[in-house]
């Protein structure tokens, strides 16, 4: 539906786009971590583009991702993108109120390196949702002038949306003094 | 007979306290709702004595919580009980409340009685307005037979207040 | 002998002289110190739990700090480890108010990636719209009242809940439950609705429109209401835009965008219904387009059970129906379909997909990412209320304490959905 997007995006920005697909309706563009501002910003000035709203941001925790291969589909493990086995897939769902079109954008990370800029100056909806990525991820949004947790109190320890957390690993902050046993 | 006096005494007030119960809505989730339609006109919470909602913990006596209590809400609801006066009661209101419902995880507190000492817990997600008037019989029932645990704290104190006036006495 | 004029004006020149008074008048040159005040978690706003911290100077708003996360239920890490099925539970309980919205939403989601986006039978279509409709006149019913209340209006607030009850009466006729109602499945809903039901139907809303011209009657034209609510915690259209608002909070501002009629879904394109939209985007905007948007609900309503068609109420496929009991107990190759249905779920084969509808307070969107077992490996809920919740900070600012009540009101921030 919105392939112009894409077509559009692959010819401005070349190889910045590391790899675009289409499935269910959805437009996903993968992007260079460094070319993410110049992308988004062109997304939202652009006239035929007019990307004004945002809708969402999450991150896709790939470390258990061993997907049941469909009979005669294609395997769809997430290929290797720039070299990197990426640990977490950060994305930004745009939308645009003129055109009605929207896109997906993605920033494929490793384990050990979870910078990624911030779209927060862009669009002012994003700043409490990339504290709530960072807060359930660890994502460190670079250029978000308030990065904190949001859901979470200050004294929690970890990240809890990452696959490695278990899920009932509770970290209480007060308890009843005559309580016998572990809570 | 100046002990048949004093708990005739503590019999009336405690038929005062249980119809007139002033209750401290703790509410944070869907519970909520049916808090509130236990206090609109069809399942009418006021032919109990219990239908103005104190919003502050010095005025009432009855911490009603409704809803669940993350981790994070502990501390805020810990100071919330300590601040009433005693004599007060805890009704723990939906499945939640009483036992964590069917979260469980890193943040939902499996059940508010971790933080403070429940006298009557409500099971439902939500429970039904019927249930809650039942509940709130039995919570009149305990506090007239004196055994909410914050009377039975009192009356405890009350015993070694007394035995160590004994003692010193001696 | 000088003029002894009314009003304290002129009776602190006379008895202080002329240049004092003028001194004293002048209110912002006396010194005052910031102070920090706390709105804390438990409150007595009916919406949700939430802890503000204030810095005002006076009664003014300087700075707030809009703290939520007082609710987090974990929504996403349980969806991980339920089946598909089983999650609908964890979704009623994400807008507490409009629950069968969000079930509609979370199968919709899962049933573009299954692709039978399209092969829904027509009329669980019809009860899917029929069901989502009543639950959205429940939602605005719950927050104009409520907040209604809060401005000290307690007799909207009870002829509002007195409608409710006939409500969740008539939800609770079709799913079981008054509040939480499960009651919709990936491929259709649970079970048809009962015999009588719509008639039921139609005569309680014919009691809701006379509730609604009491109300308004008290409410529109009030003063104390207006004065309460036209001015305050207005946004405006371009940062309405920028901040990914949606529902009635964008629509008061001037942006017209229902998700029901530009990216319309189910059967809503066969219905005729008007999208109110506001002009200065105030509170009481916010609620002018909450309460037209409960009659076009009912409008909405008329229309469906005039035209909803006969027929199964469940998609015919085995990849997510379970089979009729009669099967399940008679021959083996379905007991076992429906056991591996409750035990493993519906497999869904590996993508993602973001699928949204309009839910009570804007844009609520699934983004689910699959792998095809029966659990999903990723559920992202897109709430409204989380979104909306970071506008109040720029909201409130500049307006008094006493402001707070019907910016938090009219925001309808729901605890379970902000905080997921």
């Amino acid at each position: 539906m919105s392939q112009r997007v894409l077509d559009a995006l692959k010819a401005k920005f070349g190889d910045a786009i590391v790899a675009t697909e289409s499935q269910h309706g959805d437009e996903v563009a993968v992007v260079k971590r460094d070319k993410l501002k110049d992308v988004a910003t062109w997304l939202r000035d652009d006239k035929a583009m007019a990307f004004d709203t945002p809708v969402f941001v999450t991150c896709i925790d790939l470390l258990d991702w061993r997907p049941v291969k469909a009979p005669g589909k294609p395997s769809s493990t997430r290929p290797e993108w720039d070299g990197v086995a990426p640990r977490f897939e950060v994305c930004w769902q745009l939308r645009s109120l003129a055109h009605r079109h929207r896109v997906r954008l993605k920033v494929a990370l490793a384990e050990n390196d979870v910078k990624v800029p911030s779209l927060t100056p862009l669009w002012s909806g994003f700043e409490w949702q990339e504290r709530e990525t960072f807060d359930m991820y660890g994502i460190e949004f670079v250029g978000h002038h308030d990065l904190r947790r949001i859901y979470l109190y200050d004294e929690f320890v970890g990240y809890p949306l990452r696959k490695d957390y278990p899920k009932e690993k509770r970290q209480p902050l007060v308890r009843r003094p005559d309580l016998v046993g572990d809570h | 007979m100046l002990e048949l006096v004093t708990t005739k005494l503590e019999d009336v007030a405690n038929w005062g306290r249980k119809f007139s119960l002033f209750s401290y809505p703790f509410v944070t989730a869907c519970c909520g709702m049916e808090f509130m339609s236990v206090a609109a006109p069809k399942y009418d919470i006021a032919r109990f004595g219990a239908e103005f909602p104190r919003f502050s913990p010095r005025q009432s006596d009855l911490l009603m919580i409704v809803g669940t209590i993350t981790e994070k809400q502990g501390p805020a609801l810990r100071r919330v009980y300590d601040q009433m006066a005693e004599p007060k009661w805890v009704i723990a209101f939906g499945v939640c409340a009483s036992t964590g419902g069917f979260y469980q995880n890193y943040h939902a507190m499996p059940g508010a009685d971790q933080v403070v000492p429940v006298d009557v817990y409500i099971p439902g997600c939500p429970p039904r307005p019927e249930q809650v008037l039942d509940a709130i019989m039995l919570l009149m029932e305990r506090v007239q037979r004196k055994d909410g645990h914050s009377q039975l704290r009192l009356k405890r104190e009350k015993i070694v207040l007394e035995q160590q006036r004994a003692l010193d006495d001696d | 002998m000088p003029e002894i004029a009314t009003g304290p004006g002129n009776l602190k020149s006379l008895v202080l002289g002329q240049q004092d008074a003028a001194d004293l008048d002048v209110e912002h040159e006396l010194p005052s110190e910031l102070m920090t005040v706390n709105m804390g978690p438990s409150h007595p706003a009916m919406h949700g739990t939430v802890r503000i911290v204030l810095t005002v100077d006076g009664e003014r708003i300087v700075k707030g700090d809009v703290q939520p996360g007082y609710l987090h239920r974990c929504f996403e890490k349980e969806s991980e480890y339920a089946t598909y099925t089983q999650v609908f539970p964890y979704t009623d309980r994400l807008n507490y108010v409009s629950p069968m919205i969000n079930n509609v939403g979370w199968a919709m989601a899962v049933e573009k990636l299954l692709g039978i986006g399209k092969e829904i039978p027509r009329r669980a279509e019809y009860v899917r719209v029929i069901v989502s409709e009543v639950s959205r006149i429940t939602d605005h019913l719950t927050c104009v009242g409520a907040s209604a209340m809060e401005l000290g209006a307690f007799g909207p607030f009870l002829f509002f809940l007195k409608s409710r009850e006939w409500l969740y009466t008539l939800l609770e006729e079709v799913s079981g439950a008054r509040l939480t109602h499960t009651y919709v499945r990936v491929g259709g809903v649970a079970k048809d609705l009962p015999d009588g039901w719509m008639p039921k139907l139609l005569r309680r809303l014919d009691e809701i429109d006379g509730v609604m011209v009491e109300v308004e009657t008290l409410l529109n034209n009030n003063k104390i209401f207006r004065d309460r609510m036209a001015g305050i915690g207005a946004f405006s259209r371009e940062d309405t835009i920028r901040w990914g608002c949606t529902g009635p909070i964008a629509r008061a501002a001037g942006v017209d965008y229902d998700v029901r009629k530009d990216h319309p879904y189910s059967v809503y394109p066969e219905l005729e219904f008007d999208v109110p939209v506001g002009t200065t985007g105030d509170c009481l905007d916010r609620y002018l387009v909450r309460v037209e948007e409960i009659k076009q609900s009912m409008r909405i309503l008329r229309q469906a059970c005039a035209q909803i068609p006969d027929g199964p109420v469940m998609i015919d496929d085995p990849r997510c129906a379970l089979p009729p009991k009669t099967d399940a107990y008679n021959t083996i190759e379905s007991m076992i379909r429906h056991f591996k249905h409750i035990v493993d779920g519906i497999r869904v084969p590996a993508g993602e997909a973001y699928t949204f509808v309009e839910g009570g307070n804007g844009e609520l969107g699934f983004f689910i990412v699959a792998d095809g077992t029966g659990r999903p490996y990723k559920a992202y809920c897109r709430s409204p209320s989380f979104v909306h919740l970071a506008t109040t900070q720029k909201l409130i600012l500049g307006h008094l304490i006493a402001d707070i009540v019907p910016i938090f009101g009219m925001i309808n921030m729901i605890g379970g959905e902000c905080d997921k």
